[in-house]
């Protein structure tokens, strides 16, 4: 399966009477993309604003970041969800408009949206402090449960994402990246000298407001399987869930799922990347033991030398992360881990909730109790009035002038479990 | 006059008290510098004086160990000293547990900085490396020389509040402390590396080597659960509606503990969950799910406990800090303790 | 917090859904859990027969803090 990845560099977003892209500035037409999304009658209001690097802009709390894209050599993006599901997802032709996101923010559905800060200290963690964000700020009916609540926000994101996509079909990219991996026989005789690398995708599923979906379905409702590393570029698999902010794997990171980039670009130099096995983080200790056995046959099904692993969420998926290793590694599969790390505030408590033997390499994306200062913001799209509940806040952590003591775990995204980040955690 | 002051702890033995015999010795301050204090004296220079030196027996010291501490304490305290500097202690045992200790407790009671030092196989090392920086030396008093500049550099940082580095930087045993830093490549880069050496069979180091969590032994079971006090405690985070102790709902640095007295089951209407961790929906709807009283209440009535605590303890387990952790059942297990509890149901989702 | 509990000398029969978290952390008496959105009991099969498996639970709880052990142990099944 080979797809050209089509990026068109964007550098600002302007609202103005129509939307378009004309050199490498995305104009939003405001009106239309409000009415597009309060086409659900669970959203009350909408409105949109635009952050951009170095302003002193807050947002919070976020659901989601999504980086629009579109098909342009048939099929549709985020298949099963948004768009229709069809073979071509993953292969042929996509275009990306690279540096800008649509952010969907709104009053919270847990605990766990995030704060993103486009300027100060926290923005050395964040991802999204270096896009221009597109803010979808979205107000829910009154009353509304909050797993219906938290679907009215991921849709609102997706089809604000796909309209703004639209806008690049017909663009000429600046750059066009191309990724291919063939059927298992094919791929393995191509270089066979090198050393057979696959990936272990492990998708937040511990529940209604921790969950991912993989071609519209329910994550913890799959059993392991394999899927062409392309195919996620294409959007097949979103976010929905509302895990710690700082473990957050938003659908743009999925797009952007840097294991998997990061792979391709060793391929064909120092290992023959495989493809991905995806499997989940369910709540059932008969779902994790019949799991992680699926994930080390299909590693030995496959023939791998070696494996990474990503986690999301910490905790409980600690568990599965050190059941998954255990036994690939006895399967005959070399295993390195990459994680986070949670700990306490004084980084002198366990990192892990679970560990085994033969988890000998792991890369560390930092730790997340860590705590930091947060100036106060001239801006805040959005709301300062959970931060005191949300994940890595507490009672009191917020001054009056706005500025507040958190944990980097309040920050979307920052010590994301996937290797997105430089941050790493050393001892000391 | 010299601009920072040290005060010096020793034990007899480098103190020039005397060897084994000798390890009663109670504690004495002497204002004058001693044994490996010339060493240090000569590698601090003229900024620094060591203006008294606390002599103690390690027998001593190990038997009477609080009243040890607080007397060797106020004695430090008379020089209002910068720094407290103890041993090193090499891989004497004892002595190495005694740095330990007295620096720990000079730190938090008259919030100077402190060092230590000592080899690393040392019982004091594994109890007090986290919460004492400890200047890591050869196993015996021939080291004495190659440590001294570790320690003068320490020391100068540690009085001056200049940044300390790592652990391989400095000199000093590792903390077990994990500090963010951003590395030159990021993590999955960094992974793919790791992976390419480990399949080769070459060497890598991992970001975290793997903990060892200590063992309790089990303790000994109820003989008659008939006349048996029995308590419940959760990490499910089930606090009363309003979470009045404002225990988070992850990373939890409390618990709360909160009253079932006369409650036939746990009622929604009186109690929440704020477990930050799994879909709430269940247990806020029925908190018997987590605490379960209904059931608990109804073995009690028959007879089958001999009764229930009338309250339970509660915190979220979610992310929280496994220093945390110990710390919560230390506090609920003394309170059990007092209150005769005879065997504990911990239930965490 | 097991081990907290326990070092005093009174027996902790730990209920939880993660059964290898609770083997990594040394817990010594661990009763498998139904899930982490229900420990005990569970609401999909309806009220009544939540509340059995509640109990049953509970009771192999009580059973396992009268069990003497050695080591670590996984209390499964209801035999004695």
């Amino acid at each position: 399966m080979k797809l050209e990845l089509g990026k068109i560099e964007i550098k600002d977003i302007q609202f103005a009477d129509r939307s378009y892209v004309e050199n490498h500035v995305l104009y939003v037409n405001k009106a239309e993309v409000e009415a597009l999304v309060l086409e659900d009658d669970k959203l009350l209001d909408c409105h949109l604003d635009i952050a951009r690097p170095g302003d002193s802009t807050r947002i919070t709390p976020v659901k989601d970041v999504i980086e629009p894209r579109v098909k342009i050599s048939g099929g549709e993006m985020f298949p099963g969800v948004i768009g229709k599901v069809s073979p071509q997802v993953g292969s042929g032709r996509t275009h990306a408009l690279d540096g800008c996101c649509v952010v969907t923010v709104g009053r919270i559905v847990g605990f766990q949206e995030g704060v993103i800060d486009m300027s100060g200290p926290a923005a050395d963690y964040c991802p999204f402090s270096k896009t221009v964000n597109l803010c979808v700020v979205i107000e829910p009916r009154e009353g509304l449960e909050t797993h219906v609540y938290e679907r009215a926000g991921r849709m609102a994101g997706l089809k604000v994402a796909t309209y703004i996509g639209e806008l690049a079909r017909n663009l000429e990219p600046d750059t066009v990246e191309v990724y291919e991996t063939k059927p298992f026989a094919e791929q393995a005789a191509e270089y066979p000298d090198l050393p057979k690398v696959g990936y272990i995708h492990m998708l937040q599923s511990q529940g209604l407001l921790h969950d991912t979906y993989y071609y519209g379905v329910d994550a913890k409702q799959i059993v392991p399987t394999i899927m062409y590393p392309t195919e996620i570029m294409d959007g097949a698999i979103v976010s929905g869930n509302c895990v710690a902010p700082c473990d957050k794997v938003t659908t743009y990171h999925h797009l952007h799922n840097p294991v998997i980039e990061d792979c391709y670009k060793h391929h064909g130099k120092d290992i023959n990347f495989m493809g991905v096995i995806l499997t989940n983080e369910n709540v059932f200790l008969a779902d994790k033991e019949r799991h992680s056995d699926m994930v080390a046959k299909l590693c030995q099904w496959m023939g791998l030398d070696g494996v990474l692993i990503t986690e999301e969420g910490y905790g409980n998926p600690d568990t599965d992360l050190m059941m998954n290793c255990r036994k690939v590694e006895k399967a005959g599969t070399k295993v390195c881990l990459i994680t986070d790390e949670f700990p306490g505030k004084d980084g002198k408590s366990a990192s892990l909730a679970d560990t085994c033997e033969e988890a000998t390499a792991l890369a560390s994306c930092g730790q997340g109790n860590a705590t930091l200062q947060f100036p106060a913001m001239d801006k805040v799209i959005g709301t300062m009035e959970y931060i005191e509940s949300q994940i890595g806040g507490w009672a009191g952590c917020v001054n009056e002038d706005g500025s507040f003591e958190a944990e980097l775990q309040i920050i979307i995204a920052s010590t994301i479990a996937n290797g997105f980040n430089k941050l790493a955690a050393r001892g000391y | 006059m010299a601009k920072y002051k040290i005060v010096h702890y020793l034990n007899q033995f480098f103190g020039g008290i005397g060897g084994e015999d000798k390890a009663d010795f109670e504690p004495e301050v002497w204002e004058k510098v001693v044994g490996p204090g010339q060493a240090l004296k000569a590698g601090l220079g003229e900024d620094f004086e060591i203006v008294a030196t606390v002599v103690c027996g390690d027998n001593y010291f190990g038997e009477n160990l609080d009243k040890a501490t607080d007397t060797i304490v106020e004695m430090v305290r008379k020089y209002e000293p910068d720094i407290f500097v103890a041993g090193p202690a090499f891989n004497a045992g004892r002595y190495g547990v005694a740095c330990g200790t007295i620096c720990k407790a000079v730190e938090e009671r008259l919030g100077i900085p402190v060092i230590s030092g000592m080899y690393e196989e040392n019982p004091g090392s594994d109890m007090f490396k986290q919460d004492v920086i400890l200047v890591k030396t050869g196993n015996s008093a021939a080291t004495m020389r190659k440590a001294v500049p570790t320690f003068v550099n320490l020391i100068k940082k540690m009085v001056t509040g200049e940044e300390i580095f790592g652990p391989s930087i400095e000199g000093y045993l590792e903390r077990g402390i994990r500090v963010n830093y951003f590395a030159e490549e990021r993590g999955s880069e960094r992974g793919i590396q790791m992976l390419i050496k480990k399949m080769k069979g070459e060497e890598f180091q991992t970001d975290l080597p793997m903990p060892k969590f200590d063992r309790v032994s089990p303790a000994k079971p109820i003989t008659d659960l008939k006349s048996a006090k029995i308590a419940v405690v959760t990490s499910g985070g089930i606090v009363p509606v309003g979470n009045p102790d404002h225990i988070e709902s992850s990373n939890a640095t409390k618990f709360g503990v909160y009253s079932i007295e006369g409650m036939e089951e746990m009622s929604k209407e009186d109690f929440m969950t704020i477990h930050g961790g799994y879909d709430r929906q269940f247990v806020l709807e029925n908190p018997n799910l987590v605490i379960p009283l209904d059931v608990l209440r109804k073995k009690e009535k028959a007879g089958e406990i001999g009764e229930l605590l009338p309250y339970f303890a509660s915190t979220t387990g979610t992310g929280t800090a496994t220093n945390s952790a110990a710390k919560f059942g230390d506090e609920i297990g003394k309170k059990f303790i007092e209150e005769g509890v005879d065997g504990v149901l911990l239930v965490s989702t | 917090m097991v081990k907290g509990i326990e070092k005093y000398g009174i027996p902790v029969v730990h209920l939880c859904t993660v059964v290898p978290i609770s083997r990594t952390i040394g817990a010594n008496r661990i009763i498998p859990a139904i899930g982490i959105p229900y420990p005990l009991g569970d609401p999909t099969q309806g009220e009544e027969e939540s509340y059995k498996i509640r109990e049953k639970l509970v009771t192999r709880a009580l059973k396992a803090l009268e069990t003497p052990i050695k080591d670590q142990t996984v209390f499964e099944k209801d035999e004695w």
